[in-house]
């Protein structure tokens, strides 16, 4: 019976003792390096949560700034390098304070609405700005985190940007049909209705959502795609992935009956970029429009 | 005696490592002080002010809701295998986290939401979720005026079924983010402990496990069988009828507020067996204090493993719990000592 207090307690014990020792020598860097910069200037340190927040954030230059990400802030590269403190829908309150941001910057999806709480409480302030999937909810996101970090001039130009990339845009005599499959392995294909992100985008591309009978993301029916009759085939960069080849995709029963699969009109395009509506929204539509012209 | 006195050291111990460790490291000496600030006394230490925030607001409540709601779980389960004389039953048998779920999965997905309570919806629903399916089962399972402990278990089974369906509905039409948070509550997490929790759980699952200690006693005598039970004086009805209303507010409102965490209630009981022996007078309490502990050290992983970001601790429980089990079980069919 002892054997087993002991193998218990030394189990438990010698797991919590080593987080104990890192989370100590943790503390001395941290504090040393508080000291050296603290005192100077209230450096202004963000944790930003939301792949299209994080990505304005870099986009109005501010990105040196950033101290932590959520797990979907993946662009542009140098956010891969910043500790992550979970998915922007499960953050983790204490993961956020530990990088001792001065502000966070959230997306206003982020949750749980308790930890949001939390960090407001203990007294630093978490701004949430729109989270909207539509070419105005972009715009409004910009504006929104411009003028939180004193941007406004810079926010201006990103929005003028993005118009100008829209005029790139190349409307085509009759709308194409664009089916969006939304993948994550075979067996787990949704396919994009009304009011989403990846209708709104190939509606700005001069395109035509294929699915108007539903609105958000249904699974896959064989059936009713062969039925919506798409001319192109939308996924995203990682979602081909997951699927395989191009050629896997068109082996897929109800695909392999459209017009897209026939004439192998097929395009995948970067997750954050076609989906994220930040500030690549204009480049997006412009390089579908193009794509959707072939 | 000894057995209880290691126990109870476990788990103020594991209460402090608690209190200090974190993605915010925060060192004993400072919790101490302040603790110590907090309840007036005048300190002279530099209180960092985030320091402050993240041990009260935060680590403390978490603390006290996850020894709470792992003694909660694991007295259930105790008392659920006492009732149904069967050391593979656990708290989910009758229906009480599918229960649960449904009313989670329903608010999340429907968006559903209680005038005035709107921040209190998805707790209510899943508690009121748990508390349905819970008297269904009870129902089901009367016979002549009489409730008959094998009619529940089908019945359970049954309602598990209907209540999975239900869900199952609800994960085909929620959204991509909708999907992301149901599964996120199937996985259970301490991370928005707050106070007034704290406090509701005091009533909703310290009240009832310490009236289940009481049972202790009965359940003893339920092990020789109902007939010799009845024979005995303990009246069965009485006695089977308060361990599911108990284990139903203890584990609802558990679940309600945390999500689903499994197996505590489970492996609990059968660890607390092999430290003390069959005897329920000495299983249930001590289910109590290793219940907490495990529930507390599995918290304290979960925040820990991967800082900053926070591991369910659904995951945790089962992938450190399970393995663990195993071995003390090998160990148990290697040497008779136990």
């Amino acid at each position: 019976m002892l054997t087993t207090f002991l193998l218990l307690f030394s189990f438990i014990s010698c797991s919590d003792s080593s987080t104990d020792a890192t989370a100590q020598q943790a503390q001395e860097t941290s504090s040393s390096e508080e000291a050296k910069t603290k005192p100077a200037e209230p450096q202004q340190r963000i944790v930003s949560l939301g792949g299209s927040v994080t990505e304005t954030i870099f986009a109005l230059g501010e990105g040196d700034r950033v101290v932590a990400v959520d797990a979907s802030s993946l662009y542009p590269e140098d956010v891969l390098k910043l500790p992550k403190v979970g998915y922007y829908r499960q953050i983790s309150t204490e993961g956020i304070l530990s990088a001792k941001p001065s502000i966070v910057i959230a997306s206003d999806a982020s949750g749980p609405k308790e930890s949001i709480e939390q960090i407001a409480k203990i007294g630093v302030p978490i701004t949430q700005v729109s989270s909207e999937k539509t070419l105005a909810g972009t715009e409004k996101r910009i504006q929104q985190i411009a003028s939180l970090l004193n941007k406004k001039k810079e926010g201006e130009k990103i929005i003028a940007q993005i118009r100008e990339d829209l005029k790139l845009v190349q409307k085509p005599e009759k709308s194409p049909k664009v089916l969006f499959i939304y993948a994550r392995g075979i067996g787990t294909l949704s396919v994009g209705g009304k009011n989403t992100a990846s209708s709104e985008m190939i509606t700005l591309a001069g395109g035509t959502n294929a699915v108007q009978e539903y609105e958000g993301y249904k699974p896959l029916n064989a059936e009713s795609i062969i039925i919506a009759a798409p001319d192109y085939i939308l996924l995203t960069t990682r979602g081909l992935d997951s699927l395989g080849t191009i050629d896997d995709l068109l082996k897929l029963k109800g695909i392999s009956e459209t017009p897209a699969a026939k004439n192998k009109r097929i395009i995948s395009m970067d997750d954050l970029m076609l989906l994220g509506f930040g500030p690549r929204t204009g480049k997006a539509a412009a390089e579908l429009s193009k794509l959707l012209q072939k | 005696m000894r057995t209880f006195v290691f126990l109870c050291a476990l788990l103020v111990a594991l209460t402090f490592l608690s209190f200090s460790n974190g993605a915010v490291s925060i060192s004993v000496t400072e919790c101490m002080y302040i603790l110590l600030s907090t309840i007036g006394f005048d300190v002279s230490y530099p209180i960092n002010n985030i320091h402050q925030g993240v041990l009260l607001e935060i680590r403390i409540p978490r603390t006290i809701l996850a020894i709470m709601v792992g003694a909660g779980l694991s007295i259930s389960g105790a008392l659920m295998q006492g009732l149904f004389r069967n050391p593979l039953a656990d708290p989910g048998l009758v229906g009480i986290s599918s229960g649960a779920a449904l009313g989670a999965a329903l608010v999340i997905v429907l968006g559903w939401s209680i005038p005035f309570l709107e921040y209190w919806t998805l707790p209510i629903a899943a508690f009121i979720g748990a508390v349905i399916s819970t008297i269904c089962v009870m129902r089901l399972s009367q016979m002549g005026g009489k409730t008959v402990v094998t009619n529940m278990l089908l019945a359970g089974i049954a309602i598990n079924a209907i209540a999975g369906a239900g869900t199952g509905l609800m994960v085909y039409l929620a959204e991509e983010d909708q999907l992301r948070d149901l599964t996120f509550w199937t996985l259970g997490s301490f991370g928005g402990a707050k106070w007034i929790e704290v406090q509701l759980a005091f009533l909703v699952i310290v009240i009832p496990s310490f009236i289940g200690l009481f049972l202790s006693r009965s359940l003893n005598i339920m092990l020789l069988g109902e007939a010799q039970a009845h024979m005995l004086g303990v009246s069965l009805e009485k006695i089977k009828k308060t361990i599911v209303v108990l284990v139903c507010i203890i584990v609802g409102s558990s679940v309600s507020m945390t999500g689903m965490i499994g197996f505590v209630g489970l492996v609990v009981p059968h660890l607390c067996r092999m430290l003390v022996g069959a005897d329920n007078r000495k299983v249930i309490p001590a289910s109590i204090l290793l219940g907490g502990s495990l529930l507390l050290a599995s918290d304290l992983l979960s925040r820990t493993l991967i800082m900053p970001a926070e591991f369910p601790i659904g995951i945790v429980t089962s992938i450190v719990g399970g393995p663990f089990f195993l071995m003390l079980l090998s160990m148990n069919q290697k040497n008779q000592v136990w």
